[in-house]
């Protein structure tokens, strides 16, 4: 793809040991009728250049909404504190005109639905070289030149033909591939999955997953991989944040996570996932209760309603993340559970 | 959903040229038969093979996945044994009564047997009724209860699927999450005492955590009431834990049906294969790209490929896959594949051969092709 690197933004540029992206104590709250919805609430992480981080939980756990905040797209009327700093720059107070030289550019994202975020009445072509004449200052010749090398790059045959059909002439795998050529257009240093794979079947769900893990190693781009499906998220990732009700529950490299955790959520959620390898009948785990109520939700850890080791503490502050024994390993709980070996520090 | 928007188009007329093929043979004491079912719509012109011969059968208490990619034909197959619409052929026997020969008010007096649970349990729900009266709505059309009477059928019946009817007895749908939805949705099935539930994606919009809810659910009140249960589902983890037996839909037939742990620890289909590889495993060891990748794209079912329907994604694929439908054969016991070269040997006394003589009925292969199908 060497002709798309004269066209490239530069590269990350952050400097050696500063993260590629950093969250620190992010907060979102979104007024309703019934009082302001905490969607976020003090969620910290970093990623850095090259790595993939996913981000597990179900719905409502603020996955969502976190790599939306990132790319600036949160709710209106929505309140943000908190800080967002990608390539050393900090984007939530970056003036809207500066900060689109970042989304959209420097920062992409692919949805979940791709016929929703495809505009239906525009052809492919017409979608592709968007970007790359607003954000590149490309003529038209030559970015339908891109749009053509783009489409090659999520492998879709034909890319000239593909250029003049409209999304409802594609299959759904085939939108989304566009959809990754979409975000890839302007060569983005991270590049944000948001359940990128979950409205197609199985068997495409692999191709488009192996495709953006072929696309990453190729570019070198950062990844967020956000799926409530671990099974997802298990062998495509180096690090994963298990979020639960707007927090970071849990995080720890993928291996430390599956292996190691220590929060009773991330516990529960591995044990409710179905598998193909349990016998037939040996049902997955259930997970008692509903998840929380975030409108004026009660102090305490969010996870203590529905928690088997939830103690009277536990329900009266948020408890803080707390390091584990591997470096990259953080929980927030109060009454972990138990490591083999003695974990002392 | 194509299904639905074209159903009242569905093409009623029976199948003349529908080559007869061979079925795995019925198990005795089957409450349920599916015989050669066949549904085709008209779409613009264009003739939709939705479902092209598919048979199966469905024990009492027993519980069938139905397993394949969108398009398949797995929930047309769902609707079509309940009559939604009226299958194109085929027969659909329920203790021996084929309900596609009753006419609509003796179908409405079996509709009570039969029962279906939907993917979205909000939409699936009036969304302007009560809980209450949403579960016993059945009932009502059934027969008159007196009002205390029935009142207290809907709390048991609400307290039966795990749902506190103080709590939720007086609610409306949208006051109520997606997972307590299911589960009235449920309660509103059992109202009537089915024998079989066809559940269509009944958690595929579900959480996880609500997802083990629902399907521990299933799998108790399949247990209390003899439920028998045909699980439509796209998820193959998911139905791993709650089937016995599974089918493997592709391009509206069945590449495979048998035991669930042969058919997933012995696949014999070549799809079958390709499917199990695709599921993302929740280990990080296992590195999801070594396993090879299904490629191409399902065929349209407007104009089904000739022969094997798979052939033209099938790393296995020879000439012949394309000149001859592949026949069901035994690979073990109840295990069944239509493939001309499965992955797993075929029996030697294989019911129907090995494909290439007899087509089950005895006839040499082909022979149903040009006499049509011998029950219409």
């Amino acid at each position: 793809m060497a002709a798309l690197a004269d066209t490239a933004v530069v590269g990350a540029s952050a400097p050696p040991g500063e993260p590629l992206l950093r969250v620190s104590g992010l907060t979102v709250d979104i007024p309703t009728p019934r009082g302001p919805l905490r969607a976020l609430d003090d969620v910290s992480f970093e990623l850095a250049p090259h790595r993939t981080l996913g981000l597990v939980g179900e719905s409502g756990s603020g996955k969502s909404m976190l790599v939306r905040t990132i790319m600036g797209i949160s709710p209106a009327r929505s309140t943000v504190t908190g800080s967002v700093r990608f390539d050393g720059v900090e984007l939530t107070s970056l003036p809207r005109r500066a900060a689109r030289s970042y989304w959209g550019r420097r920062i992409a994202m692919v949805f979940q639905d791709p016929t929703t975020s495809l505009n239906p009445v525009l052809t492919v072509g017409r979608q592709l070289t968007e970007a790359t004449r607003a954000h590149l200052g490309l003529g038209r010749a030559r970015a339908t030149e891109r749009a053509v090398e783009l489409l090659d790059l999520v492998s879709i045959p034909e890319p000239r033909r593909r250029l003049r059909q409209y999304p409802h002439e594609l299959s759904g795998g085939m939108r989304q591939r566009v959809t990754i050529a979409m975000a890839l257009a302007c060569d983005p240093d991270l590049l944000i999955a948001d359940e990128a794979t979950t409205a197609l079947d199985v068997t495409v769900q692999k191709q488009i997953l192996d495709l953006i893990a072929g696309i990453q190693r190729e570019r070198g781009l950062a990844l967020i991989l956000v799926s409530h499906d671990l099974g997802v998220v298990a062998g495509r990732t180096d690090d994963i944040a298990v979020l639960y009700g707007g927090r970071v529950a849990e995080r720890a490299s993928t291996r430390v996570l599956f292996a190691g955790h220590r929060h009773p959520y991330s516990q529960a959620l591995l044990a409710a996932v179905p598998r193909l390898d349990r016998p037939a009948g040996a049902a997955p785990r259930t997970i008692p209760g509903t998840p929380p109520d975030l409108v004026l939700a009660p102090p305490g850890c969010r996870f203590a309603p529905r928690c088997p080791s939830a103690e009277d503490d536990c329900h009266r502050a948020a408890p803080a993340p707390r390091p584990g024994a591997d470096p990259t390993h953080a929980y927030a709980c109060l009454h972990p559970i138990p490591t083999t070996k003695a974990e002392r520090r | 959903m194509t299904q639905t928007t074209t159903a009242h188009a569905a093409v009623t007329q029976p199948a003349v040229t529908q080559p007869a093929m061979a079925q795995a043979p019925a198990r005795p004491g089957a409450l349920l038969r599916v015989e050669h079912l066949v549904q085709r719509y008209r779409a613009r012109g264009a003739v939709v093979h939705a479902v092209s011969d598919v048979s199966f059968d469905l024990l009492p208490g027993e519980c069938l996945g139905l397993v394949g990619e969108s398009g398949c034909g797995k929930s047309t197959t769902g609707r079509a044994i309940l009559q939604l619409p009226r299958p194109t052929a085929g027969r659909v026997v329920l203790d021996g009564e084929d309900l596609c020969a009753l006419d609509r008010r003796r179908l409405r007096h079996r509709r009570h047997r039969l029962q279906m649970i939907f993917q979205d349990p909000v939409a699936a729900l009036n969304p302007r009724r009560r809980v209450r009266d949403l579960v016993v709505e059945g009932l009502d059309i059934q027969r008159q209860l007196p009002g205390g009477e029935r009142a207290a059928r809907a709390d048991a019946l609400l307290r039966d699927v795990g749902l506190d009817p103080e709590l939720v007895g007086d609610r409306r749908p949208h006051e109520l999450s997606g997972g307590q939805c299911q589960r009235v949705a449920i309660a509103r099935a059992l109202a009537v005492g089915p024998d079989v539930l066809v559940c269509d994606e009944p958690v595929a919009s579900l959480d996880v955590s609500v997802q083990a809810q629902v399907l521990t659910l299933l799998a108790r009140l399949r247990a209390e009431h003899r439920l028998a249960l045909l699980f439509v589902a796209h998820d193959l983890a998911v139905v791993r834990a709650v089937v016995d037996r599974v089918a493997v839909m592709y391009l509206g037939t069945i590449a495979e049906i048998g035991p669930v742990d042969a058919v997933y620890d012995t696949p014999a289909h070549p799809y079958t294969r390709a499917l199990l590889d695709a599921v993302p495993v929740p280990d990080p060891a296992v590195d999801p790209e070594q396993a090879p990748s299904l490629t191409g794209e399902l065929p349209s079912p407007l104009a089904p490929p000739s022969g094997c329907p798979f052939r033209t994604r099938c790393p296995r694929a020879a000439d012949r896959c394309a000149a001859e439908r592949p026949l069901p054969r035994a690979v073990g016991p109840d295990h069944h594949v239509a493939c001309h070269f499965p992955l797993v040997d075929p029996l030697p006394d294989s019911t129907s051969g090995d494909g290439s003589h007899e087509d089950g009925f005895g006839r040499p292969a082909g022979a149903g092709e040009r006499a049509g199908r011998d029950r219409a």
